[in-house]
């Protein structure tokens, strides 16, 4: 552990990482904060403390070796799914779709729990995995199974754009792991081919018409196709500079929905402008390049797939929010990663930061023991 | 055949991770790269578009309906003004949970199902601002009780505005039309003109209201608000002020025009009164009319039917759209005509009871004996006119016919005008290749055949001789000075005005509608119109209503400097002298003296039961009674009927 060179606790944390994550959480709060009028309450307070909070718990969690996430993995799994379960349950009783739990102090959505959980549990299944299996079927129906119980449970929620992150993640780390190539091909095609059953049998009717209204949204301006219309004039009325700060109209008068959490990206780039956006997004490529530096830099077999799939499952949420918001993909909700209020979310990609950054801490750890 | 398993070592499987870590690298710049590029194309490339959709989210145009001018009869009576007019509109887009809003409406205002159900429908098919009408003319107390309620109301938004009224309802219906919510043509030849869908605003449909609509209309104000999402008011940008519309001042005596209308009584008919000054039309009443108030206030299923069926045609403004042969009441021009070729009035033609034309005899009214152009003129002598007209023939009495203003189109204000027909050889060739005959002179000399004229102009005809002044009748006050007189000796007029005093002062047909006034005194002529051809015995003077003769009348007074012409129609009236003189006489009294004409009025109307609105308020009832019965009726035939068929 190097104890005889004893740097100060402060010198030996990732500033730079660190630098990147605080410059999208507090711009994350400065929006909330223009959100909801210019007012701490009721978003950017809580936000906030939050942020401050959970980022804590992920330079804690760097500090735990990457060696106990893989023990603790199918533990936690187990947990979580048990509060899917639960969830379903207090769901069917209620009479509706039910996501969250309520614990009191927060409400925990333990299906955004299950994204990094996931890709820990298949990293460490195919570290374990032998090595001349991993082009067997063996390598492939266990992390399937894995996937999918909780995949279905999300489903019924019904929460598809969660249920699409954990089959994404996943698919990552079987990807990395090194299954053949012509499973994700062949994969790819019967998606593709399944595409109109799940729309049909597995969507609900307001989901249906989403995707519809993506395909073509001058049908409906004023209905389903309104969330994506106002958001692009958001982004698009901002221009190069913004409106400034404190001064959008699309978010202060209530034309752009959800701004706080799903459609937060256009409400800044309304008062930012193109450079407010490119600043956020070079943020967030920063903090993908540091990630997957992360993954290639460490030798260990489960580390390297968990380094890579964490930073994967952020920056799903990354694109797939982008891209709803621009009128690139169909909305469905997801929101930006710790830009976003929210807590639920938020947990989940400090959990991923803080298994990574131990992953860091471990790296260089061993450079310094070589 | 074996797939060969490629060998999988540790070595292999970092390199594979390796490359596949890159590829998602490269995976993840490519996609920021996209939405790097995707954003930089929307705020710079479509910054401008997006910008102006931006700024018309945010602002809203509220246009605020002008008020609409109002007509004024020539001594600025009121004819259509507009009334305090509350009412509750749907804002598609802002409305929440409309069902909620619908039933709590539905009690507030009382509104019936079908109501109800019409809100439902247009609503399901509106979109964006675009209001649904809830309701109008609501009372005071209504109106409160939803503006009362508004906080909860999302969506409904309450208007005092104005709806026009006109006092003398239908007695002015047929001149001035009425307004009524724009239609989807109007609008879309508006070129989609936002005012014309604005709630509460209404547009001239027929009538005055309609030719005149550009000048009464105004120019409507706007108010840019400041609004959230959900149509909450941020602020108030800036207003516009509305410009209200521009007063129509008529010619018309509105005192004049609801006696005529009133006198009319349960007659089908028309009267037109002109200025022998300058050709103001101080009445134009058609009856029976319809009241435009109530198409202002959207005409109900029934009230439109009964009107429509009415064989009395209240929808058709018969002062200038009905024709009708105007029978001796052209005598007097003829007699011009006769004057105007040199022939003698002292000359006197025999009266035998008619007039030999080859094999053919035309009949008189009666036997005269010997007339001359005065006296011919004051027992409306058919055998004078006959032999006369034969003398000149007739394109010589079409020309003086045009010259006072028959078959003349006049450049006036309104929807429709019928010219009729003034006939001669040329417009027989023309018209049916044939030549004009002497049977044909002989017919159209005393008004029958060929000859078709419209009240208004019989009225003009009339004016014309009257003052020798080349009138054009005015509908829109303004021309003040006198029309200037007719290229016609003065003598000629003389003379036939001087017959027409005797129609009326003397041994005329006319002679019991003489004025009951003191030194005024009214020239006139009377005429009867075939309806149809004369059968044995019966010459249209009785059997059913519509195939009786019509009766017309012209007249002026005072007969010594006219001052005023009139002419009136009544149709299916059997005849000139009983029908339309009497009419003639009492509107002719109101103008020189009111009381006694009114007087007169109020007698008669306690014989016909009432006034307009009164009888057209019971008419209705009987009308509706005699539909409920026939309703009744209809599916008690069909079930015998079906009883028949089974047995």
């Amino acid at each position: 552990m190097g104890n005889s060179l004893v740097p100060a606790p402060i010198a030996v944390l990732p500033w730079k990482v660190l630098f990147i994550i605080m410059a999208i959480g507090l711009f994350g709060g400065m929006t909330l904060y223009s959100a909801a009028g210019g007012s701490l309450g009721p978003w950017a307070l809580n936000h906030f403390i939050r942020f401050t909070g959970l980022l804590g718990m992920a330079v804690a969690l760097s500090y735990f070796r990457p060696r106990q996430f893989r023990d603790w993995a199918y533990p936690a799994y187990g947990a979580v799914m048990i509060l899917l379960l639960v969830v379903e349950a207090i769901g069917v009783v209620g009479g509706g779709a039910q996501s969250w739990l309520n614990l009191g102090l927060i409400q925990l959505q333990p299906s955004e729990l299950m994204k990094p959980i996931i890709v820990l549990v298949l990293a460490g299944f195919y570290a374990g995995l032998p090595t001349g299996e991993i082009r067997k079927w063996s390598a492939i129906w266990p992390p399937a199974v894995l996937t999918l119980i909780p995949t279905v449970l999300i489903l019924m929620q019904p929460d598809l754009g969660t249920a699409l992150l954990l089959i994404f993640s996943a698919l990552t780390v079987m990807f990395l792991a090194g299954l053949p190539l012509r499973l994700f091909v062949g994969g790819g095609l019967a998606v593709a081919a399944m595409i109109p059953i799940v729309y049909a049998f597995f969507m609900m009717p307001h989901q249906q018409k989403r995707v519809l209204i993506f395909l073509n949204p001058e049908e409906d301006p004023l209905g389903a196709g309104y969330h994506i219309t106002q958001s692009k004039i958001a982004i698009g009325s901002g221009g190069l500079f913004g409106k400034g700060y404190l001064n959008g109209t699309q978010s202060h008068l209530h034309y752009l929905p959800e701004q706080h959490t799903d459609f937060i990206f256009p409400a800044m780039v309304e008062e930012w402008g193109l450079m407010g956006g490119l600043f956020l997004i070079l943020c967030f490529v920063l903090l993908f390049r540091w990630g997957m530096a992360v993954a290639l830099e460490t030798k260990d077999r489960f580390e390297r797939l968990t380094a890579a799939g964490l930073t994967m499952t952020i920056f799903f949420y990354f694109a797939v929010n982008l891209l709803m918001v621009m009128g690139l993909a169909p909305v469905v909700g997801i929101p930006l990663p710790l830009f976003s209020y929210g807590g639920s979310a938020m947990l989940t990609v400090m959990l991923c930061l803080g298994i990574l950054m131990s992953i860091d801490r471990n790296n260089r750890r061993e450079r310094r023991r070589l | 055949m074996k797939r060969r398993i490629p060998l999988v070592t540790e070595n292999s499987q970092t390199y594979t991770f390796t490359r596949r870590a890159l590829v998602l690298g490269g995976m993840q710049g490519g996609i920021a790269a996209l939405i790097a590029g995707r954003m930089a194309w929307l705020s710079v490339a479509e910054n401008e578009r997006y910008k102006l959709l931006a700024e018309s989210n945010r602002f809203q145009l509220m246009i605020v309906p002008p008020r609409r001018g109002w007509i004024v009869d020539r001594e600025g009576q009121p004819i259509a003004i507009n009334r305090s007019d509350y009412r509750v509109d749907l804002i598609p887009d802002q409305l929440e949970d409309p069902d909620r809003i619908i039933a709590q409406l539905t009690k507030l205002l009382a509104l019936p199902a079908e109501e109800v159900q019409r809100i439902r429908t247009e609503l399901e098919g509106a979109a964006g601002y675009q209001p649904v009408p809830v309701a109008e003319n609501l009372s005071f107390d209504k109106y409160a009780a939803v503006t009362l309620r508004l906080p909860e109301l999302p969506g409904v938004s309450p208007l005092r505005g104005f709806s026009r009224y006109y006092p003398d309802g239908a007695a002015v219906g047929q001149l001035v039309g009425y307004v009524g919510i724009a239609n989807k043509e109007e609008y879309e030849e508006s070129g989609k003109n936002r005012l014309l869908i604005t709630p509460g605003f209404k547009i001239g449909k027929d009538g005055l209201e309609k030719t005149m609509e550009h000048q009464m209309r105004g120019t409507p104000g706007a108010k840019r608000l400041e609004v959230t999402a959900r149509g909450k008011l941020v602020r108030e940008l800036s207003t516009v002020p509305d410009k209200p519309g521009k007063t129509l001042p008529l010619a018309i005596d509105a005192g004049l025009q609801t006696y005529a209308a009133r006198r009319l009584g349960d007659e089908s008919g028309a009267v037109i009164v002109l200025d022998c000054q300058n050709g103001d039309i101080l009445c134009m009443a058609s009856m029976p009319s319809f009241d435009p108030n109530s198409f202002s206030d959207g005409i109900s299923h029934n009230e439109w039917n009964m009107l429509s069926q009415d064989e009395r045609r209240p929808l058709v403004n018969k002062a200038l759209s009905s024709l009708y042969p105007p029978g001796s009441t052209v005598k007097p021009m003829a007699a011009m005509a006769l004057l105007s070729a040199g022939i003698d009035p002292e000359e006197r033609v025999y009266c035998g009871g008619g007039y030999q034309l080859g094999n053919r005899f035309f009949r008189c009214l009666g036997r005269h004996g010997p007339m001359t152009m005065h006296t011919a003129i004051a027992r409306s002598c058919n055998t004078y006119f006959y032999a006369m007209g034969n003398r000149i023939g007739y394109d010589a009495i079409a020309v003086m016919a045009r010259r006072l203003g028959l078959g003349e189109e006049y450049p006036l204000p309104v929807v429709s005008q019928s010219y009729g027909t003034v006939p001669d050889s040329a417009w027989k060739m023309r018209k049916y290749k044939q030549d004009w005959t002497r049977s044909d002179t002989l017919n159209a000399v005393i008004g029958q055949g060929y000859l078709l004229v419209n009240p208004l102009q019989l009225a003009v005809m009339a004016a014309r001789i009257a003052s020798g002044r080349n009138l054009q009748p005015t509908l829109i006050r303004g021309r003040e000075r006198p029309a200037p007189p007719l290229d016609m000796p003065p003598e000629h007029f003389e003379a036939v005005r001087h017959g027409m005093w005797e129609v009326v002062n003397g041994a005329g047909t006319a002679g019991r509608s003489r004025l009951p006034l003191d030194g005024i005194q009214m020239g006139g002529k009377t005429g009867t119109a075939q309806v149809r051809r004369i059968a044995a015995g019966q010459r249209g003077q009785g059997g059913d209503w519509k195939y009786r003769d019509h009766g017309l009348f012209v007249c002026f007074a005072p007969t010594d400097n006219p001052r005023y012409a009139a002419s009136v129609v009544i149709e299916h009236g059997m005849g000139g002298s009983r029908a339309a003189a009497p009419v003639a006489k009492d509107v002719l009294t109101y103008l020189f003296d009111k009381p006694k004409a009114m007087e007169a009025l109020t007698a008669l109307e306690e014989g016909w039961g009432g006034n307009i609105t009164e009888r057209m308020k019971r008419d209705e009832r009987r009308w509706l009674a005699a539909q409920a019965a026939k309703k009744a009726d209809s599916p008690s035939a069909t079930e015998s009927a079906a009883g028949g068929s089974t047995a």
